[in-house]
């Protein structure tokens, strides 16, 4: 025979509507990107930016359609081609259509154009790439040291970041080696605090916490001094700039190419290995005796958050509160299993730093550094979290 | 599904004192075995060796025959199921939850579980009769609900062996007695278990081994009728006790009742 032990208080903490709540998300990001794109010095409303999306979407097809007509004749045998013929005069009728769509439309001028291609998509794509990373670090790092209050900064990335990237100001090796730089001294720190981590006694968590903790003040202190020897007329400020991080100097190039394709391939065994994250949240003795291997998994969720936060810091430059924020968010609206946190974190820092970014873009005269700006929106986010909390838990 | 271990001797370094000394024991299938002992003589460590977790230990622990040094954790979790001192958890998680973790072994590397995982996890409890708590938060439902839950969630693992620390620690009064006959219910069924306590009514009522260590050494061990009395409760944790047996109808058991120092002269 069985009873009950204590009385049932079943309260309704399953959200059935998950999926509902993350389209939402996702409508609510998508809404964002859009007006990112009409938010800036040169003025340009929604209807603007549709229309040059629109119109260079049209362009695409048209030149799709004459090099893929090219390249049928070319390469493929006859009946073939002839069949490609066809659909491809089928296309060509469509592209017609558009043409004739179009014309009634008043066609953008090319200023709009550039504004919206060359200035503001880079730079909402990296607003987008780097948001999602730091948030999603920062919710991988706060399960793995079973700590809420843990940022993705925890293991001296950022500090290593910003003393690679002063040593490039200092040195003036140019824009494309403050990146390179900032990214390896991120790698570094991070490596040097997970080495200590290694050779000390004790729990791996806590020791890893306090190498962090070491090697980000002993990277902080070496910046200060390039800062004290630096030339006060350009450098000093530069370095100061770039610490209080900014998505202004995001353009088309190699370094946003290669922030995006490492933020995209960190992110994924993240995302993979999200179920896995909530049995590390129970600490290395229970993990281990249901059978997971802590040490790798700790591993892998190290190197992904890691390499993520570090290219992200280095095209960003410092910006706080996002990994820290986004993800007791994300617990508001997903709940606490992994499996819903980590999607909505992609996504919701995404739309947060598109939004902050929006903000440093038009909030005053000269822009504003991001790293001020999410810290002046964040701490009020967390302390009315903190506040909420009281009742949740 | 047993428990052997045998000449069980643990230093944590070299040249430190032993944690364990010459500890063997044997828990056969459908035994609960209670190991006694004050705090700081050895449980704890005990049971890390038996989870694998403390390699480096002299004599040998067999799961089911096999010793323990020849498989890896993956191994282990298969036969040996931990349930630790329910915590309040840094994170709310919901009960079903938590209890779809045991299934780490289970569930594909890359993998969330599916339906059939969380059948089994309903099934595990149901039989432990908390069901109704699945959408509950874990972080807010009671000391002994939570208990039932890392016990629903070891049920999931699989595993034959239950190694439990402590299990009604923080618990009331009630759900002591109720979290453990839920225990002595597993041990019917055919679990082994092995868990540490520090009332020995627990194991007067429950266990059907006792085993005391004091000092890394196993100083008694055999049913509790037998094994424990005033004397050696004395001995270990410094307390004058009256060992009664109380029988009333088909009712028959010993307990264990603490006294003053002034007891024998009211006698």
């Amino acid at each position: 025979m069985v009873d009950a032990v204590s009385t049932a208080q079943t309260t309704d903490r399953k959200l059935p509507n998950y999926w509902l709540r993350f389209v939402f998300l996702i409508l609510a990001a998508v809404v964002c990107t859009l007006g990112s794109f009409a938010v800036g010095r040169y003025s340009l409303d929604i209807a603007d930016v549709v229309l040059v999306f629109l119109s260079s979407f049209c362009g695409a097809i048209k030149d799709l359609h004459l090099l893929s007509a090219y390249s049928a004749f070319l390469l493929l045998p006859p009946p073939l081609s002839l069949l490609t013929a066809m659909t491809l005069d089928l296309s060509a009728f469509f592209a017609d259509v558009l043409d004739l769509f179009f014309s009634v439309l008043p066609s953008p001028d090319a200023m709009a154009g550039n504004v919206v291609f060359d200035i503001r998509a880079p730079r909402i794509f990296a607003a987008i790439f780097v948001g999602a990373a730091l948030s999603t670090a920062g919710a991988a790092y706060q399960g793995m040291f079973q700590n809420p209050l843990v940022s993705p900064e925890i293991l001296g990335v950022s500090a290593g970041a910003g003393f690679g990237a002063a040593l490039a100001i200092y040195f003036d090796l140019g824009v494309g080696a403050i990146t390179t730089l900032a990214f390896a001294g991120g790698l570094i720190a991070v490596g040097v605090a997970y080495l200590i981590s290694c050779l000390a006694k004790g729990s791996a968590t806590l020791s890893m916490v306090l190498a962090g903790i070491l090697i980000g003040s002993l990277f902080s202190a070496a910046t200060s001094y390039i800062k004290l020897v630096a030339d006060t007329n350009d450098q000093l400020p530069a370095i100061t700039y770039w610490l209080m991080g900014s998505l202004a100097r995001a353009e088309w190039g190699y370094e946003l190419l290669f922030a995006v394709t490492v933020i995209t391939i960190g992110l994924i065994p993240l995302c993979l290995f999200r179920w896995r994250m909530n049995v590390l949240t129970l600490g290395e003795d229970e993990a281990r005796s249901i059978g997971v291997n802590t040490n790798l998994l700790r591993l892998i969720v190290i190197v992904c958050a890691t390499l993520v936060t570090a290219v992200a810091v280095s095209i960003s430059g410092l910006i706080g509160w996002v990994g820290l924020v986004i993800p007791h968010f994300c617990r508001m609206i997903f709940g606490y299993d992994y499996r819903g946190i980590i999607p909505a974190a992609v996504v919701m820092g995404a739309g947060f730093l598109l939004l902050v970014d929006d903000f440093s873009r038009t909030i005053a005269i000269t822009e504003v550094p991001l790293g001020i700006l999410t810290a002046f929106v964040g701490a009020p986010i967390f302390a009315y979290l903190l506040m909420m909390g009281e009742r949740r838990s | 599904m047993s428990l052997a271990i045998s000449h069980l001797s643990f230093a944590y370094s070299r040249n430190s004192r032993l944690v364990l000394n010459d500890v063997s024991f044997l828990v056969a299938e459908g035994e609960l075995l209670a190991v006694l002992g004050p705090n700081g003589v050895g449980k704890s460590t005990l049971f890390r060796c038996i989870l694998g977790f403390l390699p480096h230990h002299q004599g040998s622990i067999y799961l089911n025959g096999k010793d323990i040094r020849t498989l890896d954790h993956k191994e282990i979790a298969k036969y040996v199921a931990y349930i630790p001192q329910s915590t309040h958890p840094v994170f709310n998680y919901t009960v079903l939850d938590v209890v779809l973790m045991g299934l780490a072994n289970q569930v594909r590397l890359l993998a969330s579980p599916n339906r059939i995982h969380i059948n089994e996890a309903y099934a595990a409890m149901e039989s432990l009769g908390i069901s109704h708590l699945r959408d509950a938060g874990y972080g807010e439902i009671s000391g002994g609900e939570r208990q039932l839950a890392l016990i629903a969630r070891a049920l999931v693992q699989k595993a034959r062996i239950l190694i439990m620390d402590e299990p009604t620690a923080n618990l009331d009064y009630g759900n002591q007695f109720r979290v453990m006959r839920r225990i002595s219910d597993l041990a019917k069924e055919g679990y082994s278990v092995v868990l540490s306590t520090h009332n020995p009514d627990h194991a007067f009522l429950y266990a059907n081994r006792a085993l005391m260590i004091y000092g890394g050494r196993v100083i008694a061990s055999g049913t509790p009728e037998d094994v424990l009395d005033a004397k050696l409760i004395k001995e270990v944790y410094g307390v004058d006790v009256y060992i009664e047996d109380y029988q009333c109808g088909s009712y028959h058991h010993k307990h264990c009742i603490p006294v003053n120092g002034d007891f024998e002269r009211h006698e």
